[in-house]
């Protein structure tokens, strides 16, 4: 058993909505108790589609327990298939049916629907919504793709956009911004899937020349299939940031066998980031968290992009541990991985960072420890689905990121009138912001304990404080470890600016 | 009117009505929901379900912006090596309960919430809650529950947790008489209610939950209870085995609803009905004028229920009788007789009452009738706008002050707002 305050994916079954929902013309059949409905809201309001999602559930009872419930299924999908009359249907359990074992999948065939069915094997006790839903995605085009076309003479290169999904965090305009590169190269889109597609439109994925993944936690799988199954290749590289965005244009133009000087670079983040006012953005302690590709993708941004010292870097998708494992190793840490929330917590307040990159969830941690705080990885909450143009992706997408990480921060003249004059009655010591228009922080969040035997003097401690409030938790235990390592009894001023001396940043 | 049951007869109003009863597919929350407000209601409590990684999304889904705050509740996810039976599943939970008393050593009462999958697997929390509570007493006392959605829906969560502690409940001395108020209740409206029954004379007045758990109210042969609530139907059951007695009454809602909740408690204690005119005259008349102003709105429209919370009849005999609207279905997950003896025969006749629910034959019948406002989970009401029905999303319903007379006109404008954002928006 594991104890989860949060989690940062729900079940595989959800994933495997996420594709079905994403498509036309597919309907899913789900076994599962009654209450479990509740992801429909997932789509309805946090990403306030106008349409129910295509799913029928069984909501069995605990009276139907006693009885048929393989029969209560058979009918379920039988009336799913007369209502909906979808091209292709998806058959499943959720944790609950998979417990009492009813075999989904044999019953529809028994059923003898005349489109393909789809059975699902999601095992709930196991693996999570992003497995899920490169599970899903994987069935359907094995059950759907047809041959591999090859391309008439003399027609443009073509390419598959694989992996954009319902709920998919800024899928929706990534997939806008991807496209307008892949146009400016001259190459045309065969079929964006799962968003948009249907199982006809899969069953064409073989008439394009590559794959482009947008997500390799959705489409990975699939890409694989298709690489092994058609000899299609597919790219490696996320667009999400200036660099990577130059590396994607260059990786897609030799796919295509275009030339990658097409495009030219039209993000402003390059010059937002070397005009003097970011200066100050210069080695701020940043701290990493989501899934496998925006954490890869952001951290690279953040210290190639934006100056900023990434000084933790993790992700909760252990399906990509090494990739991001690499990644942190590039950036000098060890990464983090893990889907505890417990831990991620841990981690943030060891080491004290004064920007958290992360998800929903880092949003609690770090308003708990009054640190700014950007949103880069899904689980969102509704704010980020947002009605404005935000990609991530591409040159735009730079644009997005530029605007929303510096924004929690607090801007470069505060900044510097904090460091000088620490009592005014408005502008005091933790305030936030003043752009964010919160009222001052009535406690400063609690700092770390002492690890050492070592002891603060009085002025010491008074001194400690004069340090911005930013870099105060990163100040104490720098002098704490200072005079740990060399066996000091009681920390003095002399103490505290000798470690500065010696950690000095 | 004269705010009481417009009589008790069953020839009169909707008690005659045959129950459409229909079966498919429940688009409902199961009742772990209910855990969304109880925990914020019990201050010293912890509510730690055992059940899947569902489970867990469920409730941080449901509980929506809140979980920006620190939650009263977590989940202890069972994996694969649990049902292997690799781990002692109650060694594992003794574990984790550890851990999370570590965490939160101001908890007073663990609940430990049954899920589908605990309940399907057979895990006995009921001796799990007995062997913890013995290790970590006296500081925490640990009781059990199901909110699981095979045996719970929505609000029925909030009757199995009642539920359970009614057994913790200390015994009332026999001569003793006292008013029990049953179901959670906004402070704001307890705090009313303590004033009118002081005001009629009527007490002393408890509330079950309190507001903190190791303050429970006393129970015995002298309580009278007061069903605030139509979902606590075990609730009451066990009340019962303990001596209390149920008065019969409508809900309070609107301002016909207290007025006759009120009287029964009053009657009962033999309060004069002149004092008690006086008492309760001038809170009625500020609701009366409050719904009256909204009505405008809502007289004359059309509402469809389907099921959710147990709260659609007498929210549909509000609506009808008070604002002057007109019920075409309404839907419930589940229909207690008894406990709505009062408000069926105050429903008009000729509407449709259904319980249980084939949700997609449902959309059916309110896509025919296109109601002028439809009340629903959060599932279907932004599918429903786009179909261009106005939509009333049900949960806010549980989630709002909406008893009592200084509610009654938020009542009336939680409906009267839809249409009015409607009428507005010319986008």
């Amino acid at each position: 058993m594991e104890l989860a305050v949060w989690t940062y994916e729900g079940p595989p079954h959800v994933g495997a909505m996420r594709v079905a929902t994403a498509m036309e013309g597919v309907h899913y059949v789900l076994h599962a108790p009654q209450g479990d409905t509740y992801a429909d809201l997932l789509f309805t309001m946090i990403e306030r589609r106008a349409k129910r999602p295509p799913v029928t559930y069984t909501t069995f009872q605990a009276r139907d327990l006693g009885g048929d419930t393989a029969e209560l299924f058979m009918e379920a999908a039988r009336d799913a298939f007369e209502r909906f009359r979808p091209q292709a249907m998806l058959v499943g359990a959720s944790c609950t049916a998979e417990l009492i074992q009813d075999d989904p999948g044999g019953l529809a065939r028994t059923l003898g629907l005349p489109v393909p069915v789809v059975p699902l094997e999601l095992p709930s006790y196991q693996k999570k919504e992003n497995w899920g839903a490169a599970e899903t995605f994987y069935r359907l085009v094995r059950a759907c793709v047809g041959a591999r076309v090859p391309r008439p003479e003399g027609s443009a290169p073509r390419a598959n956009i694989l992996g954009p999904a319902a709920l998919g965090f800024r899928h929706r305009d990534d997939v806008v911004e991807v496209e307008r590169l892949l146009a400016l190269l001259g190459i045309e889109v065969n079929v964006v899937a799962p968003m948009g597609a249907t199982p006809a439109d899969l069953a064409r994925l073989g008439e394009a020349d590559f794959n482009v993944v947008l997500y390799p936690e959705v489409a990975g799988v699939a890409a694989s299939f298709l690489q092994r199954q058609l000899g299609m290749p597919a790219t490696k590289i996320v667009p999400i940031g200036v660099g990577a965005t130059r590396d994607f244009i260059a990786e897609v133009a030799a796919l295509a066998g275009v030339d990658a000087a097409r495009v030219e670079d039209a993000s402003r983040l390059p010059w937002y980031s070397r005009s003097v006012d970011s200066t100050y953005l210069t080695g701020k302690r940043v701290f990493v968290f989501g899934d496998a590709t925006h954490a890869i993708a952001a951290a690279r941004v953040a210290a190639e992009e934006l100056g900023f010292a990434v000084v933790g870097l993790g992700t909760y998708s252990r399906e990509f541990a090494r990739e991001v494992r690499e990644a942190a190793k590039a950036h000098g840490i060890e990464a983090l991985i893990t889907d505890d929330y417990l831990k991620v917590e841990d981690a943030i307040t060891a080491l004290r960072p004064e920007l958290v990159l992360g998800t929903q969830m880092e949003r609690h941690i770090a308003k708990r420890l009054g640190v700014p705080c950007a949103v880069i990885s899904a689980p969102v909450h509704v704010q980020d689905f947002p009605a404005r143009y935000s990609p991530q992706m591409g040159f735009e997408g730079a644009n997005v990121l530029f605007d929303t990480w510096v924004h929690p921060l607090m801007m470069g003249l505060e900044e510097h009138l904090l460091g000088m004059f620490r009592e005014d009655f408005e502008f005091a010591d933790g305030a936030a912001p003043s752009h964010l228009g919160h009222a001052p922080k009535a406690a400063a969040a609690p700092e770390p304990v002492a690890v050492g035997p070592a002891a603060w003097a009085t002025e010491a401690e008074n001194e400690l404080r004069k340090i911005p409030f930013f870099v105060r938790g990163k100040a104490r235990r720098n002098t704490e470890k200072f005079a740990a390592e060399r066996g000091l009894g009681t920390i003095t001023i002399e103490t505290l600016y000798d470690a500065k001396a010696h950690f000095s940043r | 009117m004269d705010g009481l049951p417009a009589g008790t007869s069953a020839a009169a109003g909707c008690a005659e009505t045959p129950v459409l009863r229909e079966r498919g597919q429940r688009e409902v929350f199961c009742g772990l929901t209910g855990i969304v407000w109880l925990h914020r209601k019990i201050q010293d409590a912890f509510f730690l379900v055992v059940g899947s990684r569902t489970c867990a999304h469920l409730l941080q889904s449901a509980a929506g912006v809140m979980i920006f705050a620190e939650p009263r509740f977590a989940t202890a996810i069972i994996d694969e090596r649990d049902l292997a039976g690799m781990a002692d599943a109650n060694d594992e939970l003794d574990r984790v309960v550890t851990r999370l008393i570590e965490r939160r050593p101001d908890i007073r009462m663990l609940f430990l919430v049954g899920s589908c999958p605990s309940e399907v697997i057979k895990l006995d929390l009921s001796r799990a809650a007995q062997r913890l509570s013995k290790r970590f007493s006296p500081s925490v006392r640990v009781l059990n529950y199901s909110g699981s959605g095979i045996e719970t829906t929505f609000t029925q969560g909030e009757d199995a947790c009642l539920a359970a502690l009614v057994p913790e409940m200390p015994a009332e001395p026999g001569s003793a008489r006292s008013l029990l108020v049953v179901g959670a209740l906004a402070e704001v409206v307890e705090d009313q209610f303590l004033r009118l029954f002081a005001a009629l004379g009527v007490g002393p007045v408890r509330f079950l939950p309190s507001r903190r758990a190791t303050d429970l109210p006393p129970v015995g042969e002298g309580t009278r209870y007061l069903l605030a609530q139509p979902f606590l139907a075990e609730t009451a059951r066990l009340l019962e085995q303990r001596g209390a007695k149920r008065l019969a009454a409508p809900f309070p809602l609107g301002a016909e609803g207290t007025t006759a909740w009120l009287r029964a408690a009053a009657s009962e204690w033999h309060i004069d009905p002149a004092k008690f005119d006086a008492a309760v005259a001038p809170a009625e008349a500020r609701a009366r004028a409050a719904v009256a102003a909204r009505s405008e709105r809502l007289a004359g429209k059309s509402v469809f229920f389907f099921p959710d919370s147990q709260l659609e009849v007498p929210l549909a005999r509000f609506l009808a009788r008070e604002c002057g609207m007109t019920l075409t279905e309404v839907g419930t997950p589940y229909l207690h007789r008894q406990h709505l003896a009062e408000e069926l025969a105050m429903l008009p006749g000729g509407i449709t009452l259904s319980e249980g629910q084939h949700v997609d034959r449902q959309l059916d019948r309110c896509r025919a009738v296109r109601p002028d406002i439809t009340v629903c989970g959060l599932g279907l009401a932004n599918p429903l706008e786009a179909e261009g029905l106005t939509t009333k999303w049900a949960i806010e319903l549980v989630f709002t002050p909406i008893q009592g007379y200084e509610q009654a006109g938020d009542l009336a404008e939680l409906f009267a707002r839809p249409l009015a954002r409607r009428a507005r928006l010319m986008v």
